[in-house]
């Protein structure tokens, strides 16, 4: 608790200073989360340490489950779940991919149940560093998908999750992704609201079914080909539904407790910019400042923070691509052979568009490389000065190569180069 | 307390509907665990011959409520689950793993041994039928030498994993070895575990007609066999005390025993066995029973360590 100081306000707020780590246990803590199952990994590991701390001192009424991997991780916390306890697991990278199989079980048993996961790459060679192919990896499992920009929002999502998560007309599981080390390591003043607040704002567990010895209920058996269908088709219903109550759970929370992020997405100077990048997590902070500056210099540019990639922000993305006359994605994930998650996931959405605007997508800050906002800066003026001056192009996969290898090998694959959308 | 058969209830714990082979081990086994355990139980089911057995959805051919749950993942999901029942006050509820031999032995083995080494305090019962039967009859960990499948054609070529023997090196407070062939011996251990306070594991030992290529009609006579034949020692270890039960009492003696072939002959999975191998067979037996003896007789601290500790 060396990092922790105390500010008391009137309404009985307390603010920390937190780590992005921290912040997620405290959220944990206020949500009256009552088993918790979760492996070390790092940078997760703090979160397990900070909750198992917090059940033996009493602060916590809980019961912790210290597994011998994350398969088991998460399966001890669907089991929990499944006997009608709210409960919660968190992991990273390789924890992450080993209770993949489990990730899917999770959902498709329509179980609500909150995960972090404290981005990281994954290996060989060892990284322990920030990176998003992780957290995309869960993209198709049925999960609802948010990431952070910083500890506020990690505490606010977190809370936020079992609400959302254990909405009946979601009742799907919930991911809040925080960036490995640049949060989960990094202390910052987290508002922590009133516990009787809390209380009152997040009802009592509500899920589909509880497996009891008076239920009867018998979950996972086989279906037929057409119910195994339907139950499908469900899921992606949930997930519309989820649109709905991922806005109204952000209004609710902005009324009560004064923090709101905007729903799918956080719009920064987005409506009405004729020039917008596209990105997710910590970093966003950066190319906001990076925009700032270049709106002080007379450049009409926002940008549009993804907070949640399941479901996908489809309403969200349309409007930017039908308004904006150029759109910059900032992916830090690759799908190899493909392209960036983002952009990937946008250009789906390019269709329903009434515009066809100016296209890059970024691979950048892989395996935690450092994008600071000065190269934002240069990223984002060179995409809009091309564009003003050659018209509009797509450009799908631009490497932004780190420093110590720029101008060695090509930023652009033969395939994936620009071409101008006049030369169709 | 030894069980009588009258006291059986009379319910049927199987449903119409259930998708077991003729013969099947494993119906006969969850009968009993019904009938040891009531409606107090909830089951644990990873990847396995009892996944298609329950039968179609949205009804189920057993009358358990169920948790299906991915194959490597049976003891930590009930141990979540007990964890759950306990933080919600329900102290009442038996959570009990129903696990074949690959998801016991092989893909299961770090799970339960995770769960074990914890304490969780759940049953699991490993239903041994020797090989991966769901599938089609692949070799498992829990396969014994010899033994043909289809990914031993000519035999498998090692021994039998011992998970018994696994388990009491866990230090949990109770582990049993049981049979299809002995109803009263299983439902008499169930009925022990049940009231002892920890990990609890039970091997049951659940011969298949499909799978070791006998008579359906043969199920229990086999699983008698394995038995009196010595290959299946029934035995019990109970806070530090390994006591070898009822039914195997008399072959500890290796003269009592029923000569070994009589079990092989009656399984085409055996059929191609030569002298000699039924020989390493033999020897497999006489140091399986070598190592009872030695546990048996074992100084006997006075509860596990688990107990010395104060736990």
């Amino acid at each position: 608790m060396l990092l922790t100081w105390f500010q008391r306000g009137d309404d009985g707020m307390v603010v920390k200073t937190l780590t992005g780590n921290k912040a997620v246990a405290h959220a944990v803590k206020a949500a009256r989360v009552k088993v918790v199952a979760a492996y070390p990994i790092t940078p997760q590991t703090t979160i397990v340490e900070t909750l198992a701390d917090m059940i033996e001192h009493g602060e916590m009424n809980a019961k912790m489950i210290r597994v011998e991997s994350e398969h088991s991780a998460l399966a001890a916390t669907l089991g929990a779940a499944a006997a009608g306890a709210r409960s919660f697991t968190a992991t990273s990278s390789h924890g992450l991919l080993l209770m993949h199989e489990v990730v899917w079980w999770t959902a498709g048993a329509r179980i609500p149940v909150v995960m972090s996961v404290v981005t990281r790459a994954i290996g060989p060679p060892w990284n322990i560093h920030v990176d998003h192919n992780d957290i995309w990896d869960q993209r198709d499992s049925g999960w609802i998908i948010s990431i952070a920009e910083n500890n506020q929002e990690v505490f606010d999502l977190t809370l936020q999750a079992f609400r959302i998560s254990e909405d009946p007309r979601v009742y799907l599981p919930m991911i809040v992704g925080l960036d490995g080390f640049i949060l989960s390591h990094t202390v910052a003043p987290v508002d922590i609201p009133d516990q009787e607040k809390i209380d009152q704002w997040l009802p009592p567990r509500r899920q589909p079914y509880v497996i009891t010895p008076e239920s009867g209920v018998v979950m996972g058996n086989l279906a037929a080909d057409e119910d195994y269908y339907m139950m499908r088709y469900s899921i992606q219903t949930a997930m519309v539904e989820a649109k709905k109550v991922i806005s109204e759970v952000d209004d609710e929370y902005g009324e009560v407790f004064g923090r709101k992020y905007g729903g799918l997405v956080e719009c920064f100077h987005c409506d009405g910019s004729k020039y917008n990048i596209v990105i997710a997590g910590s970093w966003s902070g950066d190319a906001k400042e990076a925009v700032l500056k270049l709106r002080d210099e007379g450049y009409s540019v926002g940008v549009l923070r993804v907070r949640y990639f399941r479901p996908w922000p489809d309403e969200e993305i349309r409007r930017l691509l039908s308004t904006s006359k150029g759109v910059l994605f900032i992916d830090r994930s690759i799908s190899f052979g493909g392209k960036g998650h983002l952009l990937t996931e946008a250009m789906t959405n390019l269709a329903e568009s009434t515009n066809l605007p100016a296209v890059r997508g970024v691979i950048a800050g892989l395996g935690g490389v450092d994008v600071g906002a000065d190269e934002f800066y240069e990223l984002t003026k060179s995409f809009i000065d091309e564009v003003e001056e050659n018209g509009p192009f797509y450009d799908p996969l631009y490497w932004h190569i780190p420093q110590v290898y720029r101008g060695k090998y090509p930023e652009r694959l033969p395939g994936y180069g620009k071409f101008s959308y006049e030369r169709r | 307390m030894p069980v009588k058969l009258r006291d059986f209830p009379r319910t049927h714990f199987n449903m119409p509907g259930n998708a077991a082979c003729p013969g099947c081990p494993e119906t006969m086994g969850l009968r009993y665990v019904k009938m040891a355990l009531g409606d107090k139980a909830v089951l644990v089911i990873p990847a396995g011959c009892s996944s298609v057995i329950q039968g179609i959805s949205p009804k189920s051919g057993i009358n358990f409520p169920i948790l299906n749950i991915v194959f490597a993942a049976a003891a930590s999901a009930a141990a979540g689950m007990k964890a759950g029942f306990e933080m919600l006050g329900r102290d009442d509820v038996q959570v009990v793993v129903w696990a074949g031999d690959g998801g016991t032995a092989d893909i299961g083995l770090q799970a339960m041994s995770g769960a074990a080494e914890r304490g969780d305090d759940i049953i699991y019962i490993c239903v041994d039928n020797e090989a991966y039967m769901n599938t089609g009859i692949q070799r498992s960990g829990a396969t014994p030498y010899g033994a043909w499948t289809t990914t031993t054609w000519t035999g498998k070529k090692e021994h039998k994993k011992n998970v018994p023997f696994i388990m009491i090196a866990h230090d949990v407070p109770y582990v049993a070895t049981a049979s299809v062939g002995y109803p009263q011996d299983f439902i008499e251990k169930l009925r022990k575990a049940a009231t002892v306070k920890g990990f609890k594991y039970i091997h049951l030992h659940a011969p298949c007609p499909v799978g070791w290529r006998f008579d359906p009609g043969l199920t229990p006579e086999i699983a008698q066999l394995a038995v009196k034949t010595g290959m299946w020692p029934l035995f019990e270890y109970h806070n530090g005390k390994l006591k070898i039960s009822s039914f195997s009492r008399l072959y500890r003696v290796k003269e009592k025993r029923v000569p070994l072939k009589e079990y092989l002959k009656l399984q085409g999975r055996f059929r191609h066995l030569k002298d000699s191998d039924v020989k390493i067979l033999e020897e497999y037996i006489d140091r399986l029973w070598a190592w009872l003896d030695l546990l048996e007789k074992a100084p006997n601290p006075s509860g596990t360590a688990r107990d010395l500790l104060g736990k």
